[in-house]
């Protein structure tokens, strides 16, 4: 169970009170991988800079390799050659690990319903939170992120 | 030169048949069939009052329905010492090869190379000629007006592969997905 108050989840101890304290700690030290491809990037860094700022959520340092990373946020386009690269780059990141997908394109492909795009990252890896608008607003990403939170929050949790 | 001398110039000294000569909002064009290309190029890359040294693009029109032959492969010249340009238009059917120009502009290798991945037009004695920006494993030629915009590539994945997770939970590897 959860507690759920002004739509950030506080969470409470159930019955393992190790999935509670982990998720706690791991919920507030998100450490994301921004793997940028398109003009949805204009709006991550809207979110992450001050005016919405995504340090209060314990989000604010993009670490910039794979293997440091546990949020992997596709934000953008991704076509069919760059793929693998996004498979490669999953599979380098270590657990536990969760992924975004970040507008339209990288969610169902947007409007590129052609011979070049991936119609959707979730073909390649498995995607948590989807976040729509094309591109979303930073409302729309800092909702997609506290629900992620959440998500992390009533997970299982393994050391 | 400007467009009307060059036509014009080009009229008087150029002696192959089937050749349309016409000024299309100011660029001078030239039609002829795929087979006469190279010699073209050759005449106006060597002579020197045409001196074109510079082949600034290479393209490709499909009129499927619209118009036979089916292709039309555009070609763009320019001359860095008199400062002119030409537009030279090669009408070619599905499969017949057109001679490439490699041997006069190097930057033809990569441009025949896009027209051949993506119209699927080939060219006769192109060194190289394989995809450039597709993968090799691509089926069809999607710039076609025949290929389906929406069509799938066998080695688009379809799904998430639920069949490796599971593969992975049986060997016993730690999977923290809820």
């Amino acid at each position: 169970m959860a507690l759920i108050q002004n739509n950030v989840c506080w969470g409470t101890p159930g019955d393992n009170i190790l999935d509670y304290v982990l998720g706690w700690a791991r919920k507030y030290s998100i450490f994301m991988y921004p793997f940028v491809t398109a003009c949805c990037g204009m709006e991550y860094m809207s979110v992450a800079s001050s005016h919405y700022d995504i340090d209060r959520f314990g989000a604010g340092l993009p670490r910039f390799s794979p293997r440091q990373a546990d949020v992997l946020m596709v934000v953008g386009t991704v076509n069919n050659k760059l793929a693998p690269i996004l498979k490669n780059v999953y599979d380098q990141m270590a657990e536990p690990k969760w992924v975004i997908s970040f507008g339209a394109c990288a969610s169902v492909g947007g409007p590129y319903d052609n011979y070049a795009v991936l119609q959707g990252i979730d073909r390649v890896v498995p995607v948590d939170i989807y976040i729509p608008g094309c591109p979303p607003r930073p409302e729309v990403v800092l909702d997609g992120l506290m629900k992620l939170q959440r998500k992390i929050q009533e997970q299982k949790h393994e050391i | 030169m400007n467009s009307v001398e060059l036509i014009s110039a080009l009229t008087t000294s150029l002696t192959y048949p089937d050749l349309l000569f016409i000024v299309d909002k100011d660029i001078a064009v030239v039609a002829i069939p795929a087979s006469k290309v190279a010699d073209l190029a050759t005449e106006l890359k060597t002579r020197p009052e045409f001196a074109f040294d510079m082949l600034t693009d290479l393209t490709a029109v499909d009129w499927l329905g619209k118009q036979t032959p089916r292709f039309e492969v555009v070609y763009h010249f320019y001359s860095t010492s008199h400062n002119h340009r030409l537009r030279v238009k090669a009408a070619v059917d599905e499969g017949q090869p057109v001679p490439s120009l490699t041997k006069l502009y190097s930057i033809a290798n990569w441009f025949e190379r896009e027209v051949w991945d993506l119209y699927g037009i080939k060219f006769a004695r192109h060194p190289n000629l394989k995809r450039i920006l597709l993968y090799e494993e691509f089926k069809g030629h999607p710039l076609r007006k025949d290929y389906p915009y929406d069509k799938r590539q066998p080695l688009e994945p379809e799904t998430w592969p639920v069949r490796e997770l599971q593969v992975q939970m049986e060997e016993g590897r730690k999977i923290h997905r809820p």
